[in-house]
């Protein structure tokens, strides 16, 4: 079946889970052959400048990394405050009284005091990047990555538009939060959850994928991060933690190589493998908890020395399988 | 000057290192842990232990641990003979079973401790609709209250929309701190705080509410219901005008008659506020700020050390959840790794195992560099270390194991 390509891809998982370098790593992904890709975060953490190693971005959409193909990702750190004025500005032609709002306090009150209103402009935001054409009248982007809120904070995220929708019974607000949970509700919206291989990430995984579902939101794929290569190939391993490596082999075969130990050493080399083989039993069952989903997957490899510029890179390559969906000419249904 | 990958709080070093006394509970002397030792250790049983401290907070970004780091204090606190009250915010559903809390009914339930402990532990989810419910009928009259409680704007800001939770936690723990000063019940509250930047924006809380309740949009909000038409200025009829073409007239019809409604209670709310960031910035709380040994979480626990300074909070230290254990320093990553590649052919487990210590050694030389950097941008901040864990903690003997390993340093 042909469905239309998802042109905004948010991105979710649990606290410490990577999000924020599978988010890059997917722009970078999606702009291959070429395409020019927009990656957005609404923390306000400043994720995508510390993750593609740049100063603070400031407000506005800034081309953090280039491919060699061409492909462009740009980056987006959106604010709500900015996000509002321009939003005024631009659909209501509010010059004078967007300023006078402002003097009012009511640019503040609707950014820090007034909840959900943040959410809603920072959603629609990314909406409207995510919709914008150029000056030929076509799509500005051909994709929208989202470095979303975690797992627990991102279904009231999304879902803030039908909220709203539910106060405001009629009027711009309501036209504009209906349009937007029209957009994120359709298959040209997916949400991929990045989860590692322990238990309290793959519940939160399993949790949102639920909630996500019962939102009617598209759950795309499953981004199982910070895999662990077995250093020691199974069936070593098993011997190990049957007890049948000993410490004076394990002397010997290193003498063997070069290396002159002393046994607490290998010692402490056994107690890695035995370790080695307890957490690679946890991650063979939280992977098989994950099954359940029969989501499309991709993996991550762990990364010991932490993720640089150049790792993004790599990471791509691992997700470019999820991004090759074919993006072609783009026909939003209205 | 240059950023520099995974700096903790590059941005503002020198400032950082000037501001903020040091902490303390900061333990004398060195400890004898194998794990590696960067800047001042927090001692936190001093922290449990002091009369004089009646509150802990402890905040953080999402996934470092924050939760279990709160229940393993009040655990701790409780066993060593304290009257402790752990309220969380949103616990992993098996840990919440450990606690007993899964139940969301906003009230404390007793924690059943093994054996003869010492003291007593209750422990508390927070139910953020109904704490803000409670609010609401405790300051209105009755034919007010529920005129707010079935108002469709006052519906959604209490149920649905972010920013209320932190709110809430905080005016949940001034209920908590005035039932434990009349009844005697708890000497010790234990708080989470929501996985958020937007955690610590409680303490703006009373200036906002200030500003809102002076300013002049307040008489936006309440005016037309009320009817003072000389505040009917040019301007104020463009922003009410502008005001109503952005939401619409119905909702803004609804925020008007939540506001004027609450507008008697916005007072109390106000003196809340204020009594519970008096109460925050006393001795007798303590922050505690909660972060792994990565890039992004070392970034965030300097956003929270320096915001807490900033406002000249109480801050304890930092608890950093997670941290390696170096392996024994006799071979070096680039002798291990080539070793490795001899033993290929001939010995695959040994070959193994050098590439496990390889990848420890790297590990751990990343976190302590990382460390260094925090430590450097914040030399005043008393760390206690909780080594990593090979499964998941979701009982209390596990959590007794972390309260030991962040006690023993």
């Amino acid at each position: 079946m042909n469905r239309p390509p998802a042109r905004l891809h948010i991105v979710t998982g649990k606290g410490g889970t990577g999000k924020t370098t599978v988010a890059a790593s997917l722009a970078l992904a999606l702009a291959a052959g070429g395409r020019r890709v927009l990656l957005c975060e609404v923390e306000g953490r400043q994720g995508i400048a510390s993750a593609f190693d740049l100063a603070p971005l400031p407000y506005g959409e800034a081309r953090v990394a280039v491919r060699p193909d061409g492909g462009e990702v740009f980056g987006l750190a959106v604010d709500a405050e900015a996000a509002l004025l321009e939003y005024l500005a631009l659909f209501y032609h509010l010059g004078r009284a967007g300023r006078l709002l402002d003097r009012f306090g009511l640019i503040d009150f609707a950014t820090t005091i007034a909840p959900g209103v943040r959410d809603v402009l920072l959603i629609g935001k990314v909406y409207e990047a995510a919709r914008r054409l150029d000056r030929d009248r076509r799509p500005a982007y051909s994709a929208v990555v989202l470095d979303g809120p975690p797992t627990g904070r991102i279904g009231r995220f999304l879902n803030v538009g039908t909220e709203v929708a539910g106060v405001a019974k009629v009027g711009p607000i309501r036209r504009q939060a209906t349009s937007i949970m029209r957009m994120l509700t359709s298959h040209r919206t997916t949400v991929h959850v990045v989860t590692t291989l322990e238990e309290m990430p793959v519940q939160e995984a399993l949790d949102a994928i639920d909630e996500l579902a019962g939102l009617r939101l598209t759950v795309g794929d499953l981004i199982v991060n910070s895999v662990r290569r077995s250093e020691v190939p199974a069936k070593e391993l098993d011997a190990l933690s049957a007890g049948r490596v000993t410490p004076k082999g394990l002397l010997a075969a290193l003498a063997g190589a070069g290396l002159q130990v002393e046994r607490p050493f290998v010692e402490g080399l056994l107690d890695e493998g035995r370790a080695l083989a307890a957490r690679l039993d946890v991650e063979a069952a939280q992977s098989a908890r994950l099954d359940q989903t029969r989501l499309p997957r991709a993996t991550l490899p762990r990364l010991s020395q932490g993720v640089d510029l150049a790792d993004l890179f790599d990471l791509a390559e691992h997700l470019a399988a999820l991004a090759s969906t074919p993006t072609g000419p783009d026909s939003e249904g209205r | 000057m240059p950023r520099t990958r995974g700096s903790a709080g590059a941005s503002r070093p020198a400032k950082a290192a000037a501001a903020g006394p040091p902490s303390d509970y900061v333990r004398p002397g060195r400890g004898h842990g194998s794990h590696v030792r960067v800047g001042p250790q927090l001692d936190v049983d001093r922290v449990l232990a002091s009369d004089g401290v009646r509150i802990v907070v402890c905040c953080g970004s999402g996934g470092v641990g924050k939760t279990t780091t709160a229940a393993a204090l009040g655990l701790r606190a409780a066993e060593q003979g304290r009257k402790v009250a752990v309220l969380t915010i949103d616990p992993a559903r098996r840990l919440a079973q450990a606690m007993g809390v899964e139940q969301l009914d906003n009230v404390p339930r007793p924690v059943k401790l093994p054996g003869a402990a010492a003291g007593t532990l209750d422990a508390m989810m927070l139910d953020m609709k109904r704490t803000f419910d409670e609010v609401v009928e405790a300051y209105a009259s009755r034919e007010k209250a529920e005129q707010i409680l079935s108002n469709p704007f006052y519906q959604a800001l209490s149920s649905s929309f972010a920013g209320t939770q932190e709110y809430m936690a905080m005016e949940k723990l001034s209920q908590l701190q005035a039932e434990a000063d009349r009844t005697g019940r708890w000497d010790l509250i234990v708080v989470d705080t929501p996985p958020s930047r937007s955690a610590l924006d409680f303490l703006d809380a009373p200036e906002r509410l200030a500003s809102f309740l002076d300013g002049r949009l307040i008489r936006v909000l309440v005016a037309p219901t009320r009817g003072s038409l000389r505040l009917f200025t040019a301007g104020f009829s463009l922003v009410t005008a502008a005001v109503t073409k952005v939401i619409g007239g119905q909702l803004l019809r609804d925020v008007q008659t939540f506001v004027a409604a609450l507008d008697t209670l916005f007072g109390g709310f106000r003196a809340r506020a204020e009594s519970t960031y008096a109460i925050l910035k006393a001795r007798q709380t303590a922050f505690v700020v909660v972060a792994s040994p990565d890039g992004d979480a070392l970034r965030e626990a300097s956003f929270f050390v320096e915001r807490l300074q900033e406002d000249e909070m109480p801050l304890a230290g930092m608890v950093l959840n997670r941290v390696a254990l170096p392996p024994l320093p006799d071979v070096s990553v680039q002798a291990a790794l080539a070793a490795a590649e001899r033993l290929d052919e001939s010995d695959r487990t040994a070959a193994g195992l050098l590439r496990l210590h390889a990848d420890r050694l790297t590990q751990v030389t990343r976190e302590t560099a990382l460390r260094r950097r925090f430590a450097a941008a914040h030399p005043g901040v008393a760390t206690a270390i909780v080594t990593a864990l090979p499964t998941d903690v979701h009982d209390l003997d596990a959590l007794r194991v972390v309260g030991d390993l962040m006690a023993s340093n």
